[in-house]
């Protein structure tokens, strides 16, 4: 049966109605992209913030029942499942047996293809790098319904095209990743706050190299002489002997906390500059510096305990606006945006900083040595869009660029700036697609795929 | 006791979800459909989640003449002798192109029905034969009124719970229990756009799997899943006949 959903990105911005599909198997999805000569973009669990999951001229296709292991050795740790598994599954089979995710995004909500296609990165990508790198290969299904195995031995340009290539390539069935060996499910954090911007810099660049993982939450709403300050929290996985006592006997496993639901959308007035402001003062002044022991779930994971958090943002949704900048440009570039925001009468409820290790495993990959910054910002229509644009002039300039898992606002011009390897992707995209079958809206607004 | 569940449409929403639930209580399972990629990738993944025991069967319901060989075939893994099997296939479609099409209406009786019968019986033999093991067939709540929007679906499966319920009065002297289960509105690819997945009729097909996996535990005789479908249903089959023809159900 034909099936219609409204359809957006974890922003809840812009919600399009789309023909969706959910298909079991390979040979399912094999054969209705060979018979149905239909557009289509594949779809994991919706946690890419804009337009990358969606397609509203053709179909999307649900890859979530598509969530089966298929191969795991106990002694390397190595896995291969289908593409629709979530980290979160991953975490409950095999954190017991002490194994954990190489690298994680900020909500184990997402599936094993999303966060291929988007080549996520964690806490640790200043020493581990993306999600990509552990990687091993992959099977990927063309729009003419073969099957490519892909690695960094076979199909180089496929595997490099697909890792970060937010689904453009084709539709990633199974994957073999790289599980690394756990001792706990705990990090021992130490906090450590800054006065303003400059200061939050200096202890990154003094510190985080000592740490696996490190991530600062900017106060984005303080301005002048305190601007930038933050709360900096440095962590390295914790030893069995560091464990709290309660834990010490079963020091990988934690006790699943109760997840909460927001049950409607509140109000859009709900989240205002002041009660940003005042959620931004309390949290600055509750953060001393400290050292804490952390169960994995609560460090990696703080939002996903409020199930779908996206709805205290209203019906009018919001955007996350994440921006990589290079380590010469960072930090007068990130003042700039500061500024920008504040100006603009802006206040980001949530403002996240990392350090960023060198390297792009793909083409469109996101992040590479530099800094990374976070903002979350309500859709207000016409300003939130005139903001974006002067962003992302500071961004270019700059030499950064936008994350596109992140992304919902920038234009083909800027992303063409940003994103140099472009021309580069669309090359192995026009040999494998040349009917250009595979798009999202993403797409079409940003002209990876011009449509005829 | 260490059960052993076969799973008749293993493949199906609801028998997936079953196969966890059951799985992480202990069960060994044995996988029975006719898609035999996702087979094997179930059986992979079982094993790896659960650590247990897992075979897995080639079976298409419609095979009729065949099916003493399937049947044959399941005693036969190494996920050792049955203690209880489940039946989770189905087939719906348009009520509207069942009444167009009569190979699409013989085909909902023949693979909701027909099949279930000639299955059964082979399990009921068995069963008695151990004097023991439990038979949880999935039927509807569609099967317990016809309404003009379901009711060929609903004809078929209404024969499958008459069916259920003549069973488990046969075996029920000898030691075999079985079990009708009337799903309400379960999120599966077979509802997928045709009914509102944000209603709160709806049920994941977790939430029915352990619904399921309890009565069977528990030997209920007549399991409803979500449970307000009982009371739903009584509603329903209680409305008179001049009033219940006239409503747009
Ligand atoms: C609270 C929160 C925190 C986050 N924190 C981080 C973070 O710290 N770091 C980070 O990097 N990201 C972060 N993200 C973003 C998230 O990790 C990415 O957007 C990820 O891609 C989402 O995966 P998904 O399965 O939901 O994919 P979707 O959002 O459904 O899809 C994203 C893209 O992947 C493609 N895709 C999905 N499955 C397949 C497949 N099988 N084959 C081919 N293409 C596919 C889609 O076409 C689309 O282009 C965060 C998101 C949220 C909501
Ligand atoms: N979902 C609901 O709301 C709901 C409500 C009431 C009752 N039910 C009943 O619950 C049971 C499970 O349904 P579901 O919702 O989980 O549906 P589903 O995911 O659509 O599964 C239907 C299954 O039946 C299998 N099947 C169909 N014809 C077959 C055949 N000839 N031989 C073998 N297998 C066959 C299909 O196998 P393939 O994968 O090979 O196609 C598929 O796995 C069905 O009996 C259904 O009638 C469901």
């Amino acid at each position: 049966m034909p099936s219609i959903e409204n359809l957006s990105g974890w922003g809840n911005y812009d919600q399009r109605k789309c023909l969706t599909k959910y298909l079991n198997s390979s040979s399912a999805l094999r054969h209705w992209v060979t018979s149905n000569g239909d557009s289509f973009i594949a779809r994991g669990f919706g946690r890419s913030y804009g337009d990358a999951a969606i397609n509203s001229t053709g179909h999307v296709l649900h890859q979530c029942y598509r969530n089966r292991f298929l191969v795991f050795d106990e002694a390397s740790g190595k896995l291969i499942c289908e593409a629709g598994v979530s980290l979160a599954d991953i975490i409950s089979v095999f954190l017991p047996r002490g194994w954990f995710l190489p690298t994680t995004p900020g909500t184990k909500f997402v599936s094993v293809g999303g966060a291929i296609a988007a080549d996520v990165h964690g806490k640790n990508h200043h020493v581990d790098g993306s999600w990509g790198k552990f990687v091993q290969s992959f099977e990927l299904l063309l729009p003419n319904g073969e099957v490519k195995h892909c690695s960094r031995i076979q199909n180089q340009d496929l595997f490099r095209s697909t890792i970060g290539g937010m689904g453009l390539t084709g539709i990633i069935l199974t994957a073999e990743i790289q599980l690394i060996p756990v001792k706990t499910a705990w990090v021992k954090v130490d906090y450590k706050r800054t006065k303003d911007l400059n200061d939050t810099f200096a202890i990154f660049a003094k510190d985080a190299a000592k740490y696996r993982y490190s991530v600062a939450w900017i106060d984005c709403v303080s301005k002048g002489k305190s601007m930038g300050r933050s709360v900096c929290m440095f962590g390295n996985d914790a030893d069995k002997k560091e464990v709290p006592n309660l834990y010490r006997q079963t020091p990988l496993s934690v006790t699943p906390k109760r997840n909460k639901t927001v049950l409607f959308d509140f109000p859009n007035w709900v989240l205002n500059p002041l009660s940003t402001k005042v959620f931004n003062f309390l949290y600055y002044a509750g953060n001393k510096n400290c050292t804490k022991l952390v169960d994995y779930d609560s460090f990696f994971y703080p939002l996903d305990s409020i199930l779908n958090w996206n709805r205290i943002y209203g019906t009018r949704g919001f955007v996350q606006y994440q921006a990589f900048l290079p380590p010469k440009n960072a930090e007068k570039g990130y003042r700039k945006i500061l500024e920008q925001i504040t100006k603009a009468g802006f206040a980001s409820f949530l403002a996240v900083f990392k350090s960023c290790g060198s390297g792009r495993e793909g083409l469109l990959s996101f992040l590479d040595e530099g800094y990374t910054l976070a903002l979350d910002l309500p859709n207000t229509g016409e300003n939130l869009q005139a903001l974006s644009r002067e962003l992302d002039k500071i961004v270019i300039e700059n030499e950064g660029r936008l994350y596109l898992a992140k992304d919902a606002l920038t234009d083909s011009t800027s992303f063409a700036q940003m994103y140099p390897q472009l021309p580069e992707f669309k090359l192995v995209k026009a040999k494998i697609d040349p009917r250009q079958q595979i798009i999202s809206e993403q797409a079409r607004r940003l002209k990876i795929v011009e449509e005829k | 006791m260490k059960e052993t569940t076969v799973i008749f449409g293993a493949t199906s929403g609801i028998a997936r979800a079953l196969a966890n639930e059951l799985a992480a209580g202990g069960d060994n399972i044995v996988l029975a459909a006719r898609d035999e990629e996702q087979l094997k990738a179930m059986a992979n993944d079982l094993r790896i989640r659960h650590q247990i025991k897992v075979g897995r069967v080639y079976f298409d319901a419609l095979d009729l003449e065949d099916h003493t060989a399937f049947w044959q075939e399941t005693l036969k893994t190494d996920a050792g002798m049955p203690t209880r099997i489940v039946l989770c296939y189905g087939y719906m479609t348009d009520q509207e192109e069942c009444q167009n099409d009569q190979g699409k209406a013989k085909r909902t009786f023949d693979v909701n029905l027909i099949s279930a019968c000639s299955l059964l019986e082979l399990a009921a033999a068995y069963f008695t034969k151990n004097g023991s093991g439990t038979i949880a067939v999935i039927s509807s709540v569609a099967g317990d009124r016809g309404r003009a929007s379901n009711y060929i679906y609903g004809a078929s499966k209404a024969g499958l719970t008459a069916y259920t319920s003549g069973l488990r009065n046969r075996l029920c002297k000898k030691g075999v229990h079985v079990i009708t289960i009337k799903p309400g509105f379960v999120d599966t690819p077979m509802t997928k756009g045709l009914i509102n997945l944000n209603s709160p009729l709806v049920a994941t097909s977790e939430k029915a799997a352990i619904d399921i996996r309890k009565a069977m535990d528990r030997k209920k005789n007549v399991l409803y899943t979500r449970w307000f479908w009982r009371f739903i249903m009584i509603v329903i089959r209680s409305i008179p006949e001049p009033i219940f023809k006239r409503l747009n159900l």
